[in-house]
Order: structure tokens, then sequence, then C-alpha cells
């Protein structure tokens, strides 16, 4: 440890050495007042270059068809883009839309985050309120339920295709019950089911987390003026924890929403790219096979999909932005 | 108490009452049950991984990797199958001739003599524990997983140093100094968490055709530099430095340069870390962005070159749970050694 500590010193020392005179040389020039705007450069210059101006060409694109990829190749073709993703005789039939693979991924997106956030809520509220109560062995559960939370989506995704393959653990239990062997990814439904359950079991951690910090702060004197009321325990449930807890909840409600909108890598990896057809095909995918996955590369049609996905996960964050603000006061 | 009740009951108590009850005991089956689910797949993929490819996708699979055995019988040229055999009420290993219909020729391998005529239904393989290290050394050697994984550690360690290095001086002048537009700049980075990548993704794919970093290590890189978490983690941290300790050296007539990384950075050392692990995980697990940025095989992260190769080995499970298993184990030592950091760094700022 020590000589770790010792070597990061030496690194430390050697930066200074190399960047100090010139550093110097700069705030001799500018003033003291003006290095903040240095320190800040790098940072900003990054975040102009690579979220500000993709903003700027995202909805520029949005305007432009053809695959070339120069702004200044790209014919101007105005809302056409966005014309022919909403293009539809009807919304609710994916195949009655000009676009029929962009409706059918909003569909599956749909379904996807409305499963996804009840289940994952529901799982992760359940957890939390267990490991808030006085349990044996709370922090290894706690980081039990956690580590899934760290693992990469592609290793999430291929180590859950092995589970539910032919050959798979699942089938094989399934069979010592006497239950027949079932593909279970090339199954519409039961692919569409275990999307939304390996999304559970991967982000579940993460908000029982976010929600345990809610409950432990939860002042402890109204749970003993509710025990010297002999107020029964759904009472206190019902009356203490949830109204108190409440805020915490919607915040993580439109966190989930925000990020279920944006399912892609697990899901691409276990469904084999969408699979079976289209059943679990998202919207994020349609992007990126629109964009960069196709022989024609069609940068104007996926930066309109780009502008509309945006501009809702722009209204979530601006409503939990909100509601972040009444959780504080 | 209605069983209604005691239902509820068992999400609220907060205090034990000194004695078991049947919340408890539904506490107790909710934990142990989600630690399996937890468990059971990530466990079960790394037994498999030390499967041979012959047994891996043997149905109803074994828990133990086990391999059949053969051995060398004098007067054979092929090594024969080892099977348990019952003759004349005895148990014996012989090693397996041939096969005709029902019937099979076996020998004692030992004293190769005239073969006997058993029925097939009545042996059984003979197996030993076996982990096929193969399955990782192989992939390594024959394929370029050795690449693969020598790309995601340069990425995720120079990404790693950079986060720390850009964010830290931009919290810096955040947290330390009043200067006009100061407000306005820490909304606008605040912003950007509002821009997630798959908004962005096919835009900034652009930029960086346009500054030359398509399959490119670097253009996987810098574009996840600049983080607005990283700036509001280290900020909050830096606010608790006592301005003080700035003003003195600032006497000392120590140069604005030298304040930060002599004074403020080693001070700042705990949100450092906190960011550090994030960020080491953050990259080390990056898919999108490197599967839209690199092409060719030989710039793949791990995580890409995970992706193609079960595209193209599709059946080659052996191959693909074991490095699977190896891509786990950062993660996992990461998780080991430092969880505690990791919990207390989200229940703080709430960020992933």
């Amino acid at each position: 440890m020590a000589r770790a500590a010792g070597l990061a010193d030496r690194a430390l020392d050697l930066v200074m050495a190399l960047f100090e005179a010139p550093i110097n040389a700069i705030e001799r020039v500018i003033g003291k007042g003006r290095m903040p705007y240095l320190f800040l450069a790098p940072n900003l210059v990054l975040f102009g270059i690579f979220t500000f101006l993709p903003i700027a060409i995202a909805i520029g694109y949005a305007f432009t068809g053809g695959a070339d990829l120069l702004i200044s190749n790209r014919p101007f073709v105005g809302l056409d883009n966005f014309r022919k993703l909403l293009a539809c005789d009807s919304y609710l039939v994916p195949g009655s839309c000009e676009e029929s693979l962009f409706w059918t991924a909003i569909w599956n997106t749909l379904w996807f985050v409305g499963f996804n956030v009840a289940a994952t809520l529901l799982v992760a509220l359940v957890t939390a309120l267990i490991l808030n109560r006085a349990i044996a062995a709370r922090g290894f559960f706690r980081a039990m339920f956690f580590y899934p939370v760290l693992l990469s989506p592609v290793v999430i995704g291929l180590i859950w295709k092995w589970f539910l393959d032919r050959n798979g653990l699942l089938n094989a239990f399934l069979q010592m019950l006497g239950v027949p062997p079932e593909i279970f990814l090339l199954d519409v439904g039961w692919s569409r089911f275990f999307v939304v359950v390996v999304s559970v079991w991967f982000h579940m951690g993460f908000y029982t987390l976010i929600l345990l910090a809610g409950l432990q702060a939860i002042p402890k004197d109204l749970y003993e003026a509710a025990a010297i009321d002999a107020a029964t325990p759904s009472r206190t449930l019902f009356r203490i924890t949830l109204p108190l807890l409440g805020p915490n909840l919607l915040v993580v409600l439109i966190l989930l929403m925000i990020r279920s909108v944006q399912i892609f890598d697990e899901a691409w990896v276990l469904t084999n790219g969408g699979g079976p057809g289209t059943a679990n095909t998202f919207i994020v995918q349609y992007i990126y096979q629109m964009a960069f996955a196709g022989d024609l590369r069609l940068y104007g049609l996926a930066s309109a999909a780009s502008v509309l996905m945006g501009l809702v996960l722009l209204v979530l964050t601006l409503v939990q932005l909100r509601l972040g603000k009444k959780v504080e006061s | 108490m209605s069983g209604n009740v005691s239902a509820i009951g068992f999400f609220t108590r907060t205090r034990r009452a000194g004695r078991i009850d049947i919340t408890d005991i539904l506490s107790w089956l909710w934990l142990i049950g989600g630690t399996l689910a937890v468990l059971v797949p990530v466990l079960w993929a790394g037994m498999s991984s030390l499967k041979p490819e012959a047994e891996i996708t043997r149905f109803p699979p074994t828990l133990l990797p086990r391999t059949a055995i053969q051995v060398e019988v004098q007067g054979f040229d092929k090594p024969l199958s080892l099977w348990n055999v019952t003759v004349d009420g005895e148990t014996r290993e012989m090693a397996m001739v041939r096969r005709i219909g029902l019937k099979a020729q076996m020998v004692d391998p030992a004293n190769p003599g005239k073969p006997v005529s058993v029925d097939t239904r009545t042996i059984s393989p003979v197996q030993r524990l076996t982990v096929a290290t193969q399955n990782y050394t192989d992939p390594l050697t024959r394929f370029s997983f050795l690449t693969f994984l020598k790309n995601s550690v340069f990425v995720t360690f120079v990404a790693t140093l950079l986060t720390l290095i850009v964010n830290a001086l931009a919290a810096f002048a955040l947290s330390k100094y009043r200067f006009r537009g100061d407000k306005a700049i820490f909304v606008l980075i605040i912003s950007t968490l509002m821009i997630p990548l798959t908004v962005v993704m096919v835009p900034a794919y652009l930029v960086i055709v346009g500054v030359g970093l398509v399959d490119n290590l670097w253009g996987v890189i810098i574009p996840t530099v600049a983080s607005p978490t990283g700036v509001f983690l280290l900020r909050q941290y830096m606010l608790t430095i006592p301005d003080e300790l700035i003003e003195a050296a600032r006497v000392d007539a120590a140069s604005e340069f030298r304040i930060f990384w002599r004074i403020v950075l080693p001070l700042t050392a705990p949100a450092l870390a906190v960011l550090a692990i994030f960020s080491v995980l953050w990259r080390w697990n990056d898919f999108l962005w490197p599967l839209i940025v690199l092409s060719s095989r030989e710039n793949f992260t791990l995580q890409v070159g995970l992706n193609a190769f079960q595209g193209e080995f599709s059946v080659q499970w052996h191959y693909i749970l074991a490095m699977t298993f190896l891509s786990l184990i950062p993660v996992t030592l990461v998780f080991l050694f430092l969880q505690r950091y990791i919990t207390t760094g989200i229940a703080g700022t709430g960020m992933k």
C-alpha cells in the first residue's frame, strides 16, 4: 500500500513538472481571474463536440435525405423523414404504416416499458422494504441483489441465453417436473416475457438501493410514535412509509421509464438482434439498424427517429427534474 | 391477526420483536429466493464454461464438468472408451471395441484377451471430473480474444484516467472560483445528463467520422471522457474543502494549477476513487458505442468481440461461456472489494 502511494506521488510529481511551467505561463498572460475558464475548457470542448454539436447535426440531418455522410451532399427533404415515420392508416396496426418497422418497434417498446416499469418497481419496492427491516445479513443480501447491476449487458445477454437454451438449466428443471422442453427465445410470447425478466434481474438492485436510501431517511421517531399509538402494521405502511416514500417512488418511476425506453444492449444479445422476427425489436434497435446495419445507411430517417425519441425523453426528464425539486423541498 | 395484516406487517416492521414470526420467514424466503435467482444463472454459466465441448450440450445436463474416459489398450490403434460393465454380478471397467446394435464388444484394458459381448443397455460410460481449460486457452491463443482483452484494458484505463483529470479540473473551477457565467456553465454541463447516448449516437458517429477516429480506440475513449455525473460528484465534494486552505496557498504565491494539483486534488481522493470505480465499470461494460465506432476485428473491445464471436460461432457455447466468464472476473473483483463505495456512491448521487 505504502509503495503504491509512493508511486502515485511520483506520478503526480511528474505531471506537475511537465505541465506546471506552460500552465503558469498562461496564468501570467491571462491573469488568475481567468484561470477557471482554462480549467473548464477541456470539459466544455468535449461536451461541445460530442454532445451539443451532435444535437445540432441530428436536427439538421433529420431534414435531409440520401445515404451520403457529408451534409453538403445530402438533399434537403423538409419534413419528408418525419412524414415517412408518421404516415400510418392506423397507429394501432404497424403493418398499415409506411415505415412499419418503426411502429412495430414503438409498440414493442411501449409494451416493454409498461411491464418492465411495473415489475421492476414492485420487486425493488418489496426488496427495499424487507432490507429496511432489522434483518440478519442485511449487507450481504443488499450486495447480492446489487451484483447484476455491475455486469455488462453483453455478458448478461449471453448468461441468460445459455440458461434459457434448449439444453439449458431451465429446461432441465422443467423436465424434472415432467414439462416438455421449450425453446423459449424462439417463441414470441416467452421471448418477450424473458426480456422483461432479464431486465428486472439486471436493474432492480439499482432501484432497490435508491428506495432503500429513501426509506432510511424517514425519521425513526415517526415509527416510535406509531407504535405508542398501537397503529397496525398496515396503517403504518399506508400512513407513514408510503406517503413519505412517495416522492422517491415517483422519481424512481420516471427514471425507470427513461431507461426502459432506451432498452437495447441486453435484449439485442439475448434475442439475437430483436427476434424471433421483430418480436423484440425496440426503438433504439430501429435507429441503429437504419443508420448502421443496413446496406443503405439512412442517416436522415435514423436522425428523425432519434429526434422524436429525444423529445419523449426530454419531457420525461423535465417531469423528473420538477419532481426532484419537490423531493428536496 | 389476519393473514392480510401480517403480510403487510412484514414490510413495515423495523424493529425486531424478539421472536420469529411468519413475516420473518416470508422475508427470508424472498431474500434467499432472490439471491438464488441472481446466483444460479451466473454460476450455471461458470460451471458450463468448464465443461468439454462434447459434454456442454448434454441434456439433461450434469452439474459438474465430467468427461468420458478413454484408454490405450494393447493391440488397438485408437484409444477405446471406458465403460462400467456388470459381468457375472460383478461390476468392472472395460473398454469398448465396437458396438453392433444392442450388443457391445468389450475387453479388459489391463489384460486384453478375447472380447466379450454385453448388452449395451446394461453399461454406462466411465466419467471423471475434468476441467476443460482449453475452453479458456483456445480463444485466447487461436482467436483474437487476447487482442480484445488488451483493447478493453487500454480503453478502460485511459478513459478513466482522462475522466478523472478533465472532470476534476472542471469541478475545481466550478467549486472554488466566482466568475462570470459560472452558474450557467454548471447548469449547461448538468443538462447534458438529459441527452442519452441513444439519442445522439447517429450524429456523434458522424462527428467521429469527421475527426477521423472511426475504427480507432480513441474514438471510443474521447467522447466518454467529459461526464456530467463526474463533474457533479467531484464539485459537491470539493465544496466541502475549506477555502482558507486555498487562500493560504495563494498568500504563499502558489500558482492556480499548483493549488489544484497539490492541495485540492489530493483532498478529493475519496470522491475521485468513487468516480474511478464507476468509470472503470462503465467503460469495461460499454457496448453500443464501441459497436458503432469499431469495425475491424483487431480493434474490438471484449464486449464487441464477445458479441461478434457469439454471432459467428453460435454453437460453440464452450468457448462463448469461457470468454463471458473471463470478462466477468474484473467486474466481480471490483464488486467484492469495492461494493461499499459503489453502493454509497449510488445512494448519494443517484447515478449509475
